[in-house]
C-alpha cells in the first residue's frame, strides 16, 4: 500500500470545498439556532436567548404536526415508487420491441427541475382550470379541490412525487437486477419454487442492497423538499403538506423568525443524519467493508 | 416467466408512457395558448397553437444570457463533481486513512441540510468573507459552480464509490509494478474503466444543478442568474403569466433532453448509488 499522503491530497480538494460552503454556514446555523434574530427588521439585532428555541421546538403543535405530514409523505411517496419501479424494473428486465424507447420515456420526468414539475403540477390540478379536476367532475361527477381538501392536496402531491422519482427508482432497480447471477433463480426453479417464493426468498434479499440504497436518497431529498409543493400548494390547505422544508422556509421568510428557523433545521438534520446514519450502519456498511 | 402477447405488452407500455408523457405534454400545450384561453375550458386535444410565447422568449435577450449561465454553470458543477470525486473515490477506496469511512459517510450529510436557512449563511459568506477587495463571490457563476458542490460533490462521490471499489486493485499494483507514477494510474488505469459510473455522475449532477432553483434565486441577482429563477421571474403580484413561463420551462427541458440522451445507455451500468454488489 502507498503512503496515505497522496489519498490525502486527493481527498483535500473535496475537504476544503465542502468546510468552505457546507461546514462554515452549518456553525453559522447553530450559532444562529441560540438566538432570537429578525434579520429583516430595521433594527437586525442578534438577541442571545439560551435553549429557548430548543424548549420551544418540544412544544410546538406545528412542527411535530410538520414532521408527522413528512413522515407520512416520505412513507407512502418512497414505497410507491419501490413498487411501482420494482416493477416496471421487471418488465424492463425482458426483451421487446421498442425497449430503449419506452426506457427513455420512462425517464423523461426525472431532468424536470422541481420547480417546473410544481408548476405543470399546479396548472393541471387548480379548480376551474386544471384538467384533472374537469375531467374527474365531467366523467365521475367528483369534485377535487386542492386547495379546499387536505387529502386531495396531500395525494396530489404523493402521485406528483412518485410521477417524478419512480424513474430513478426503476433504473437503481434495473441497475440491481440486471448484475444478479442466474444460478440460485435456475436452482429454485429445478426445486419447484413459485414466483412468489422466489420473489420473497430469492430477488429482494439480493436486491436489498439497491432498495436500501434507493430509500436512502429519496429519503434524503424527500425531508428536504421545498421548490414542487411550495409552487403547487404552499403548504396547504391549512398545514396538509406542509412539510419540514416547507414549515422551515415558512418561519424564515414570511415569518422572519430566523432564530427560531435555524433551531428547526439543526433538529431536524441531526434527526436526518440519525436515521440515515443508522440505515447506512444496519444495512450498507457491512457491505461496503465485507470485502476488505 | 410466462410468455405473453406482444400485444398486451405494447399496450401496457404506451399506456405507462402516456401517464408519464401528459404532464410534460400539458406544459407544452400550456406554452403554445394565449392568455386568454388558458382559463376557458380545458381541451385534451392541441387545436390551432399560438407561437407567440415562443417568439417573446426567445427574443428576449435577459433569457439568452441566463441560458448561457445556466449552461456554464451546470457543466463547469458538473465535470468539478465528478472529477473530484472520482478522486476522492479513489482516495477512499486505495487508502488506508484513518477514519475514511466517516469521512465518506459526513459527505452525504452536506446533502441533508434543509436549503431555506443555510441560503443566508451563504449569502453573509459570498458577500463578506470569500471577497478580494471589490471582488466578491456572490453572483458569479464560480461561486455557483462552488455552491453546488455542497449537493452534488457528495452525491457524486456515493455514486462512483461501488464503481471504483469494482475496480480490482490488483489492476493498480500491476501498473506500479510496471513503473508507472500514481497520476498516470489513476488517470489512464483506473478513470477509462469507470466509464460508465462517470458518465452516470457527470449527467445526474449536470441535472441536479441545471434545475437547483432556490439558491441560485438567492445568491445571484443579475451576473449569474439561472434559467431556473428566470421563470420565477413571471409569477408577479398582477399574476402570473403562465403561458411564458410555460414556454421558458420547455426552454429549460430541452438542453436537459440532449444532455440526457448522450448517455442513456451507460446509465443503467453505472447507477448503483452506495449499493455494493456482494
Amino acid at each position: 500500500m502507498q503512503s496515505n499522503r497522496l489519498g490525502w491530497i486527493l481527498l483535500a480538494p473535496t475537504l476544503v470545498i465542502l468546510f468552505f460552503f457546507g461546514v462554515l454556514p452549518f456553525i453559522y446555523v447553530v450559532y444562529v439556532s441560540f438566538h432570537q434574530w429578525n434579520p429583516f427588521a430595521a433594527n437586525p439585532e442578534m438577541i442571545f436567548n439560551g435553549a429557548d428555541n430548543f424548549r420551544r421546538i418540544v412544544f410546538d403543535a406545528e412542527f411535530l404536526n410538520s414532521v408527522g405530514v413528512t413522515v407520512a409523505f416520505v412513507f407512502f411517496a418512497v414505497l410507491s415508487e419501490l413498487i411501482v419501479g420494482y416493477f416496471l424494473a421487471q418488465a424492463f428486465m425482458k426483451d421487446f420491441p421498442g425497449k430503449a424507447f419506452f426506457r427513455t420515456i420512462h425517464t423523461l420526468p426525472l431532468i424536470m427541475a422541481p420547480i417546473i414539475v410544481g408548476s405543470v403540477w399546479k396548472l393541471m390540478t387548480t379548480p376551474s382550470i386544471g384538467i384533472i379536476p374537469h375531467y374527474l367532475d365531467e366523467w365521475f361527477g367528483i369534485t377535487m379541490n386542492i386547495g379546499t381538501s387536505a387529502p386531495a392536496a396531500f395525494a396530489t402531491i404523493v402521485i406528483m412525487d412518485v410521477w417524478h422519482w419512480t424513474p430513478l427508482v426503476t433504473l437503481t432497480l434495473i441497475a440491481a437486477l440486471v448484475s444478479l447471477p442466474a444460478d440460485p433463480f435456475e436452482q429454485a426453479q429445478i426445486d419447484g419454487a413459485n414466483s412468489r417464493q422466489i420473489f420473497w426468498h430469492i430477488t429482494l434479499p439480493m436486491i436489498m442492497p439497491a432498495v436500501v440504497a434507493t430509500v436512502f436518497i429519496r429519503l434524503m431529498d424527500a425531508l428536504r423538499t421545498v421548490d414542487e409543493v411550495w409552487m403547487l400548494t404552499g403548504g396547504g390547505p391549512g398545514s396538509a403538506t406542509r412539510f419540514v422544508g416547507v414549515h422551515i422556509f415558512k418561519e424564515v421568510f414570511p415569518k422572519t423568525n430566523y432564530g427560531y428557523g435555524s433551531t428547526i433545521s439543526v433538529i431536524v438534520l441531526y434527526l436526518t443524519i440519525v436515521a440515515c446514519w443508522l440505515l447506512y450502519v444496519t444495512m450498507l456498511a457491512p457491505r461496503n467493508t465485507k470485502e476488505d | 416467466m410466462k410468455k405473453q402477447s406482444p400485444i398486451i405488452g405494447l399496450v401496457f407500455w404506451i399506456l405507462v408512457s402516456f401517464l408519464t408523457l401528459f404532464p410534460i405534454y400539458w406544459l407544452f400545450v400550456i406554452s403554445v395558448k394565449p392568455a386568454v384561453q388558458l382559463f376557458s375550458t380545458p381541451d385534451v386535444i392541441l387545436s390551432d397553437p399560438y407561437w407567440g410565447n415562443y417568439a417573446k422568449v426567445w427574443g428576449d435577450r435577459l433569457l439568452r444570457s441566463y441560458m448561457v449561465n445556466s449552461l456554464i454553470i451546470s457543466s463547469g458543477n458538473a465535470i468539478l463533481c465528478t472529477v473530484l470525486g472520482f478522486f476522492a473515490c479513489y482516495a477512499l477506496s486505495r487508502f488506508n486513512m484513518s477514519g475514511k469511512e466517516s469521512i465518506f459517510f459526513w459527505t452525504i450529510t452536506n446533502r441533508m441540510a434543509p436549503p431555506a436557512v443555510f441560503l443566508l449563511p451563504l449569502f453573509l459568506l459570498m458577500t463578506q468573507v470569500y471577497a478580494v477587495g471589490e471582488w466578491r463571490l456572490l453572483d458569479t457563476r464560480i461561486g455557483m459552480i462552488l455552491v453546488y458542490c455542497t449537493f452534488n460533490l457528495p452525491f457524486a462521490i456515493w455514486t462512483l464509490r461501488p464503481t471504483v471499489d469494482g475496480i480490482p486493485k490488483e489492476l493498480d499494483e500491476a501498473a506500479f509494478v510496471d513503473g508507472a507514477s500514481p497520476w498516470k494510474v489513476i488517470t489512464e488505469v483506473v478513470f477509462p474503466l469507470c466509464r460508465p459510473g462517470l458518465a452516470v455522475t457527470l449527467i445526474l449532477t449536470w441535472v441536479f444543478a441545471w434545475n437547483e432553483y432556490l439558491l441560485a434565486a438567492t445568491l445571484t441577482n443579475f451576473n449569474a442568474r439561472t434559467l431556473t429563477t428566470g421563470l420565477s421571474e413571471y409569477v408577479t403580484t398582477t399574476g402570473t403569466e403562465w403561458g411564458i413561463m410555460a414556454t421558458i420551462s420547455v426552454f429549460t427541458l430541452i438542453p436537459a433532453l440532449i444532455v440526457f440522451g448522450m448517455v442513456q445507455r451507460h446509465i443503467v451500468a453505472g447507477l448503483t448509488f452506495g449499493a455494493v454488489k456482494g
